[in-house]
């Protein structure tokens, strides 16, 4: 429990971390995934559907719960 | 003293069938399911004698409210893990049986899609040349329309709605920012995709209201629905409509797992009381607007907070409780795993969101769409990048874009693959589970908390399952393994 005490969320800092939207990721695992994303999108384009605009306007449901 | 949170999801799947001239949703989800259960399992159907989707827990029912139907002409099956699988709303849905934590949610939710795959593999066998019939496990069309996700959490009766309602509103609108599953543009009508090409959540531009009855339309962030389905004198089922479909496991985990601790606050009366925010309604749609996660909500004494503000003030009132009180209710060690997640998710959002593209699905699938977006130039409303909305969740796996991300998990597959088929060991779903797999010729009917057997002689007998942790593998499963067959069960039952 001490250790979750120490933990804890430093002040907000809502000033600083402005623009997190396109900010490239900063930490290792980040890193890592950035360099992965090549690929992974080279897979996305091969498995994307072809004809997306029909596609998406085909998907229609009808409302549920 | 907070008590066990037993809980269960249902998911409402999107269905496409392609290929065939007349295509309608209703024949398409029975189809789907018809395939499953002729393949895999004797028919047993669901028993609507308990049904009462139109109470309301506030006691009253107001003048323009309409009660969910229940349509009992469809397609209904008992599944011998406990679930129920059938057709709603024109849409096939599949409620998980009933669970004792978090974990064993994402295992038989996983084992939900498991057999919902399976499904769409043995329809195909029955459709003719070039058509296809599939599954996509999402709420939304893009265009207007939505199907649900709902949670379903034992809660003490003794708790007063009014308090509960109050108290669990400020993490329904704020939990998205770890459970919501993305999605690109807006639905809300005169917000365009320019002013929200992507957001975080699925559902959060459909809820119009506080607290309500409805289910279908003006959706309520709390839902009303008071049908306990187990001792109505003890209990009530807390119905948890605002929450999207989750492929990650981690965002199911955290979804179920923190709303099982925060409504065990509220139960010990330690949850927080002045979180209230000024405007619910704008307030869930505000966050889900912005991945960026700044934007500041309103509270009704004045204060502004970001939403990962606020999280982190009901994580910590959760880690305080957790300390004071233990966590029996939603389990000791889960409980405490959970804890150790929701913090650092919240770190994580807050430092370096992207780095929980292998966590979280809005987060992956944001990626995806930005990277999509860079790469090749497009524009906001470009189709390709709905389409990639969509196909995220798209249940066949040469198809599914989630299965591409590489994304934790919390249960191994052949821990899922047990749970397609035997029920969870802690709760009366064993009960269902077991003798729906020994007897099937012997029983009539089943639902969440009865079970009806047709022994050849005398009248049917509804054996009462009214205590969701009675009928336990600890409590009757020597039983069940020593008669050979339901009349001596029920003998020996005394019932």
């Amino acid at each position: 429990m001490a250790e979750r005490q120490q933990k804890q969320k430093p002040a907000p800092q809502r000033t600083e971390d402005v623009e997190t939207e396109e900010v490239a990721p900063s930490s290792e695992r980040g890193e890592k995934l950035k360099a992965e994303l090549d690929d992974l999108l080279d897979e996305i384009d091969e498995v994307l559907d072809a004809n997306a605009e029909e596609f998406v306007r085909s998907y229609v449901q009808k409302g549920g719960q | 003293m907070a008590i066990r949170k037993v809980i269960g999801v249902e998911t409402e799947y999107g269905i496409l069938l392609s290929g065939t001239p007349d295509a309608n949703p209703i024949a398409a989800s029975s189809m789907l399911i018809n395939a499953y259960v002729s393949a895999f399992q004797r028919r047993v159907g669901w028993d609507f004698d308990d049904e009462h989707p139109g109470v309301d827990a506030r006691g009253w029912l107001p003048d323009d409210a309409l009660p969910p139907e229940v349509e009992t002409h469809l397609v209904n099956a008992v599944l011998t893990n406990g679930a129920r699988y059938y057709v709603d709303h024109a849409h096939p849905e599949i409620s998980t049986p009933e669970c004792i934590d978090a974990l064993e949610i994402v295992r038989f939710d996983r084992a939900a899609e498991l057999i919902v795959r399976r499904s769409m593999e043995r329809a195909a066998a029955t459709l003719a040349p070039g058509a296809e019939l599939v599954a996509y496990k999402n709420n939304s069309d893009g265009k207007g329309n939505s199907y649900g996700c709902h949670e379903n959490y034992l809660v003490d009766r003794a708790v007063p709605f009014g308090r509960l309602a109050a108290q669990i509103t400020p993490h329904f609108v704020t939990r998205q920012i770890y459970c919501g599953a993305g999605k690109v543009g807006c639905e809300l009508a005169g917000v365009g995709v320019t002013e929200v090409p992507f957001q975080v959540s699925q559902r959060a531009d459909f809820f119009e209201e506080e607290v309500g009855l409805e289910t279908t339309l003006k959706r309520p962030i709390v839902n009303t629905r008071d049908e306990p389905h187990a001792d109505q004198s003890k209990y009530r089922r807390l119905h948890v409509i605002v929450g999207d479909a989750n492929l990650s496991e981690v965002a199911t985990y955290l979804k179920v797992g923190t709303t099982a601790i925060v409504l065990s606050m509220i139960e010990d009366g330690l949850a927080p009381d002045d979180l209230v925010l000024a405007k619910p309604v704008q307030a869930i749609k505000e966050v889900s607007w912005d991945p960026s996660l700044e934007r500041l909500v309103i509270l009704r004494d004045g204060r502004r907070m970001s939403a990962i503000d606020l999280q982190w003030q009901l994580y910590e009132s959760a880690a305080k409780w957790a300390q004071e009180r233990g966590l029996a209710s939603v389990g000791e060690e889960v409980g405490a795993d959970v804890l150790r997640r929701w913090e650092a998710v919240l770190s994580g959002l807050e430092s370096d969101p992207l780095g929980l593209a292998d966590q979280l699905d809005w987060v992956a699938k944001y990626r995806l769409v930005q990277g999509m977006r860079d790469r090749h130039s497009m524009a906001p409303g470009d189709a390709r990048l709905r389409a990639i909305d969509l196909q995220y969740h798209d249940m066949r796996p040469h198809r599914s874009l989630f299965a591409r991300v590489g994304m934790e998990t919390l249960v191994a597959p052949d821990e899922v693959e047990a749970a397609v088929s035997e029920p969870p060991r802690t709760t009366r779903a064993y009960f269902r589970g077991r003798c729906l797999a020994k007897w099937p010729d012997d029983i009539v009917a089943a639902n969440w908390d009865s079970m009806v057997f047709d022994i050849g002689r005398d009248p049917l007998r509804r054996v009462p399952m009214m205590e969701p942790l009675r009928g336990t593998a600890e409590l009757v499963g020597r039983l069940i393994d020593e008669c050979t067959t339901a009349a001596e069960l029920l003998d020996r039952l005394g019932s």
